[in-house]
């Protein structure tokens, strides 16, 4: 019997939430433990697909297809190809890191693993759910958890961020629903809600899809966040608990990517080929302004959160310029950022933990206080502002190179992002690794043994997709080249 | 043999790897293993150039990457340009390393200062051996990378932070047009590959607008990395490191790799002519510009500095004007003599603990040995025959005087009036006449190593004596320029000197018409050898401005009868706007440094203040629409969503209601509204 692997990666995490749920309350170190183990589960799953992956096709694999309210053409449909199977892997691995990092988690501890637990289903679905309904279901069980992690365990104002996260994005998903149900009716019979189907047949009209992709992409460019609709992000970023933010720019902000290249880009092709300039003129702006913005802030995680905007536009340009090398370069940007970022915001966390401030005026000379935190984070912010060697470069190497003959003159523009990253990684560097150290941090502990254990293993990724970028790039690029041919190109 | 090549590079890896993981605990804290490394790798690199002389250039490349539809291939080129680069590379790296050992005992990271050294040798000789632009860009990143980290070795201190940031950016800034010519040739021709490159634009078979475009805009990756005008200002900043690191980095081997990457895609500027025009002149302008500067430097390592910006000008301006073979000649023997001198230099602060030449004087009795090597750098630079530097220089400047480009040539000329004044001075100012430092022991504390003269004018940003931050203080037991005693230095630090005096010395004759320019030939582009025809005029005019700028700088400075303060005084404004390096700094400063915080500033403002009140506003609105419209839908739709409009306006009250429910409850109410959903659907 083929086994039934997505829908394993999709659940056991929620398998894991109901049995920590059955955990007495005060046994927290057993509800830790089992988090470790159930979010562990879906890493080695998603390894031991990798096994088996075929790398020669550009089809759905692992594909799972079951009836579900066949009255309206809702089916159970889980699948993955080269566009989410990065994806999948993103997040198996920045949420177990995610989980460790929680140890010291210690309010309220049943709850915040049981619902840790839940976001990963749902952020597994929304990458393997291949049906609009189910699609729809997941994308909203993300919201959920997230809106209770940072409203119960964030900063000192949590429940202003939860709840602007929460309304903002679910604003977008509720046009997204409108849009699902409007594609739903007109689609011609018989209805359904598949993925591919409606892909596939095609045959709306020029004006039906250009609102249906509008419709879409607003759902999707408020969670990447794409200019103007990204202030939602800082604030949830700056409040919500370390690992959150670890999962909420590694992992939360791909999902509206991912929808773009999922369904806007395949099911409205001809509306994505009018409405590419504009996308590509967005992603040049986020990348830009958010550099800029970057800039300017004075605490640590709100710089990180910035650049998310910036990097995250480098996405957009590259889905824009619909060219197998710019969409190729968009989705290794979408792991290499989730990797990256992850790392930024998981170094912040321990930061944090130890001197207590995110200010970076109050911080110096960190070389010396905290010697391998520093050493990590300088790796980070390298990584981050696209050093040659490192995963980030490549990705925003191709995206430039792919989108270099569409759109020269925004690609022109845009790699002035380059030296501006530089310049505010650099400047944070400056102002908090180097210089002389301070007293009042004398005697703080460096990183301890299991923290580096779990940066390590990104420090490791990192370095191999940017020196050996063929180890990604074959698992996407068949999937990419064939939906190029489906979009047909400006 | 010279298929392994690229084992030449792999051998500092090993040693960067090493060091990093063991450090410390190593003995000789991995110094031994990175002069190792990089020695072997000299005597590898010769067996190199040996076979690449016999038997011609050796290309090996392996796949790397399928993106699209299209394949890349990364692989190494060892032809003749890369056969020469190789030993320059190595041997100066192995000399540095081996005066480190001496220049930087005691310091606080000495392992991690090797270590480093190691891979900045990797990344260097990864750039000379890249048969692509792209992976030529990512070792041209790479070697910035490795100047940034040891500029700020000493990060506790504000200058070198400070300056190392300064480097990686405004290199960065020229390497934003080295990627923009890739991305153009790439688009054009659909290939990273130099010689593909070369042979597609000799073809014809690339756009001419695009050709230009993409050969100046790869020529901002040079202007960047190889400190030309208006990128140059890194340079003396880079000045805050470690002096071995100067004459490995900022002076022989990286700076140069902007006239390297020139050279790498020489067939592209060749078939681009106005953007070699372009070339020609930002050479020769960044070669008197940067003398003239160099000419009011007090700190030794200024002068240095800008020296080798102005020596690099000649260089790119020899490219420029199509004289490949003799821009390459004057990297290479460039790359010994001011190696040289900065090790010179290195030693002079090793042993007086300060860069100020005004409070020098008189070292030559104290430390013979790095006085006369220094003395015979100096000769080569200024180029008095045979030294290596009258060869190359004197073969730029011929065929500059034959090209379309007779103001380059004119800049050219005017600089070796220049740079014989300012070497002499130099010369003149340390070693020579009465010791200066006895004087300037009771004074040294008020003015803190800064130049004793227009110091006010001076960026306060720019502290120049940072020999405190090397440990040897400690160990010898004296303190600031007060209680100096010169001493030569330990024979670890002289022998480098020695081995590079005699290369500075007799390298130049392997390119001089005495031997038939062997170098010349070897070195040809696309096997053209060149020949300029000999003009003897261009060099007796040389010697003269050479001879002219030497005597009146040992009129001023040696034999003091022309007064220096009364010149001052004569062309004070000028001084003065020479002192303060034309204000670049403080323009770049005030445009480009302001100007960006300026906008990241408002930018943050509009986000705070715009943006996200626009947010809130509607939130808000929303709330009051839904408030007055019907209080009885507040009261009939119980549930999630509408518990947390309502917080967005009572806030912690709403919270504290959600808190004290359970999740499971909303997921339910969730659940429940899907299932509405569905039945909605199905009734439709």
């Amino acid at each position: 019997m083929q086994i039934p692997f997505l829908s394993l990666v999709v659940f056991v995490p929620l398998v894991g939430a109901v049995l920590a749920l059955l955990v007495p309350r005060h046994q927290e170190r057993t509800i830790k433990i089992l988090a470790i183990v159930f979010t562990a589960i879906p890493v080695l799953l998603v390894a031991w697909m990798l096994t088996q992956y075929d790398f020669g096709t550009a089809g759905i694999q692992f594909e799972e297809r079951y009836s579900w309210v066949p009255s309206l053409g809702i089916g159970y449909t889980l699948g993955t190809d080269g566009i989410s199977f990065p994806m999948l892997i993103v997040t198996a691995l920045i949420t177990l890191i995610a989980t460790i990092a929680s140890w010291n988690i210690s309010r309220r501890v049943k709850d915040y693993f049981a619902l840790l637990l839940l976001l990963e289903t749902g952020m597994m679905g929304v990458f393997t759910a291949l049906d609009y309904i189910l699609f729809y279901l997941f994308f909203e069980v993300v919201l959920v958890p997230m809106y209770f992690l940072i409203g119960i365990w964030g900063g000192p104002r949590r429940e202003y961020a939860a709840i602007k996260f929460f309304i903002y994005t679910l604003l977008g998903s509720v046009v997204m629903l409108i849009g699902i149900i409007a594609l739903y009716l007109n689609s011609g019979e018989p209805r359904t809600f598949d993925m591919l189907t409606l892909a596939e047949r095609g045959g709306l009209s020029f004006g039906l899809q250009w609102w249906l992709f509008l419709a879409f992409f607003i759902g999707f460019a408020i969670k990447v966040p794409v200019f103007p609709f990204h202030t939602w992000l800082p604030d949830a970023h700056v409040e919500a608990p370390t690992a959150i933010s670890v999962i909420l720019a590694g992992i939360l902000l791909k999902m509206g990517t991912y929808g773009i290249l999922r369904i806007n880009l395949p099911t409205f092709p001809e509306a994505a080929q009018s409405l590419a300039p504009a996308l590509a003129f967005l992603g040049v702006l986020s990348m830009i302004y958010g550099a800029f913005v970057a800039m300017w802030q004075k605490d640590l995680k709100k710089l990180v959160a910035y650049s998310s905007v910036s990097h995250m536009g480098y996405v957009i340009l590259g889905i824009a310029a619909l060219t197998p090398v710019a969409i190729n370069g968009a989705i290794y940007q979408m792991v290499a950022h989730g990797l990256i970022t992850g790392m930024l915001f998981l170094l912040v966390g321990m930061i944090y933990d130890r001197l207590h401030t995110r200010q970076i005026s109050e911080m110096s000379g960190l070389y010396n206080t905290l010697p391998k935190i520093a050493v990590i984070l300088a790796f980070a912010s390298f990584a981050s502002l696209g050093l040659p060697g490192l995963a980030g470069f490549i990705a925003e190497f191709f995206v430039f190179l792919g989108a270099y003959p569409v759109f020269q003159t925004h690609v022109i523009v845009g790699v002035i992002t380059v030296v501006l990253t530089a310049g505010y990684m650099l400047w944070m560097v400056q102002r908090t690794l180097m210089g002389k150290e301070r007293s009042q941090f004398a005697g703080t502990p460096d990183a301890y043994g299991w923290e580096v254990a779990y940066l390590v293993p990104l420090m490791i990724l990192i370095l191999l997709f940017g020196i050996y970028p063929a180890t990604l790039m074959n698992i996407m690029n068949e999937s990419v080249l064939n939906l190029v041919a489906k979009v047909g190109g400006i | 043999m010279a298929q392994y090549a690229w084992l030449i590079a792999v051998l500092p890896v090993l040693s960067w790897l090493s060091i990093a993981t063991f450090g410390r605990r190593l003995r000789g804290g991995g110094a031994l293993l990175g002069i190792l490394a990089s020695g072997i790798g000299f005597l590898f690199s010769l067996a190199v150039l040996r076979q690449v002389i016999v038997s011609g250039p050796v290309m090996i490349s392996i796949p790397w990457l399928t993106v699209g539809e299209m394949e890349i291939e990364m692989g190494i080129k060892v032809d003749a340009l890369a056969a020469m680069m190789l030993p320059v590379v190595t041997l100066v790296s192995t000399l540095v390393q081996l005066f480190s050992v001496g220049y930087m005992d005691g310091d606080v990271r000495y392992s991690r200062y090797f270590g480093t050294l190691s891979f900045f040798t990797f990344s260097m000789l990864g750039l000379v051996l890249a048969d692509n632009l792209l992976l030529l860009f990512m070792f041209y990143e790479l070697v910035g990378l490795a100047s940034y980290l040891l500029i700020g070795h000493w990060y506790e201190k504000p200058g070198p932070a400070a300056a190392s940031i300064k480097a990686f950016i405004t290199t960065r800034i020229g390497d934003l047009g080295l990627l923009l010519g890739i991305l153009a040739l790439f688009a054009a021709a659909g290939t990273f590959s130099f010689d593909e490159l070369t042979h597609l634009a000799e073809e014809g078979a690339i756009a001419k607008g695009v050709l230009t475009f993409a050969a100046v805009a790869l020529f901002g990756g040079a202007v960047g990395k190889s400190a030309q005008f208006p990128l140059h200002v890194w340079l003396p900043d880079a000045m805050e490191g470690p002096t071995p690191v100067s004459a490995l980095i900022h002076a022989a081997t990286m700076v140069a790799a902007g006239v390297y990457l020139v050279a790498r895609s020489f067939g592209i500027f060749h078939a681009a002519p106005e953007a070699m025009a372009v070339v020609a002149y930002i050479g020769g302008f960044t070669a008197i510009f940067a003398a003239t500067i160099a000419v009011v430097a007090s700190d030794v390592k200024k002068v240095m500095a800008y020296s080798t910006i102005s020596q690099l000008g000649y260089m790119i301006l020899a490219l420029g004007v199509g004289a490949y073979a003799a821009g390459l000649f004057h990297l290479m023997t460039h790359a010994f003599f001011k190696a040289l001198l900065f090790l010179g230099s290195g030693s002079v602060i090793h042993a007086m603990h300060t860069q100020e030449m005004h409070q020098m004087g008189g070292l030559y009795s104290r430390m013979k040995v790095t006085a006369w090597t220094f003395f015979i750098g100096a000769a080569a630079l200024i180029g008095i025959p045979p030294l290596s530097g009258f060869w190359s220089k004197d073969e730029i400047l011929i065929e500059a005087f034959h090209s379309a480009y007779p103001l380059v040539y004119w800049m050219a000329m005017l600089t070796v009036f220049l740079t014989a004044f300012y070497v002499t001075r130099a010369v003149v100012l340390t070693f020579l006449g009465k010791p200066r430092w006895a004087a300037a022991a009771a004074g040294a504390g008020s003015h803190g190593g800064h130049g004793t003269d227009a110091s006010g004018a001076h960026s306060g940003a720019h502290g120049t004596d940072h020999h405190g931050g090397h440990g040897h203080n400690a160990g010898h037991g004296h303190g600031g320029v007060g209680g100096v005693v010169p001493h030569e230095s330990p024979r670890v630090m002289t022998i480098p000197l020695i081995i590079l005096a005699v290369l500075a010395a007799t390298v130049g004759l392997i390119g001089s018409p005495l031997l038939g320019n062997p170098f010349g030939k070897f070195i040809a582009f696309g096997g053209e050898v060149h020949h300029a025809e000999p003009a003897p005029a261009v060099m007796y005019l040389s010697l003269t401005l050479a001879g002219a700028g030497i005597l009146l700088a040992w009129l001023v400075y040696g034999l003091r009868i022309v007064s220096r303060e009364r010149i001052i005084l004569l062309v004070r404004p000028v001084y003065i706007l020479l002192k303060n390096k034309y204000y670049l700094d403080e323009i770049y400063g005030y445009a480009v440094v302001g100007g960006a915080l300026k906008l990241a500033q408002i930018l943050s403002a509009f986000d705070q203040k715009v943006v996200d009140f626009l947010v809130n506003l509607t939130g808000w609105l929303t709330v009051k629409v839904s408030q007055a419209s019907a209080v009885f839908d507040l009261l009939v739709v119980d549930g999630a969503v509408n518990g947390v409009a309502g917080g967005m306006v009572l806030g912690g009250r709403g919270l504290r209601r959600l808190q004290t429910g359970y999740v499971q409850g909303y997921l339910l109410a969730f659940a429940g509204g899907v299932a509405l959903l569905l039945v909605v659907f199905t009734i439709w």
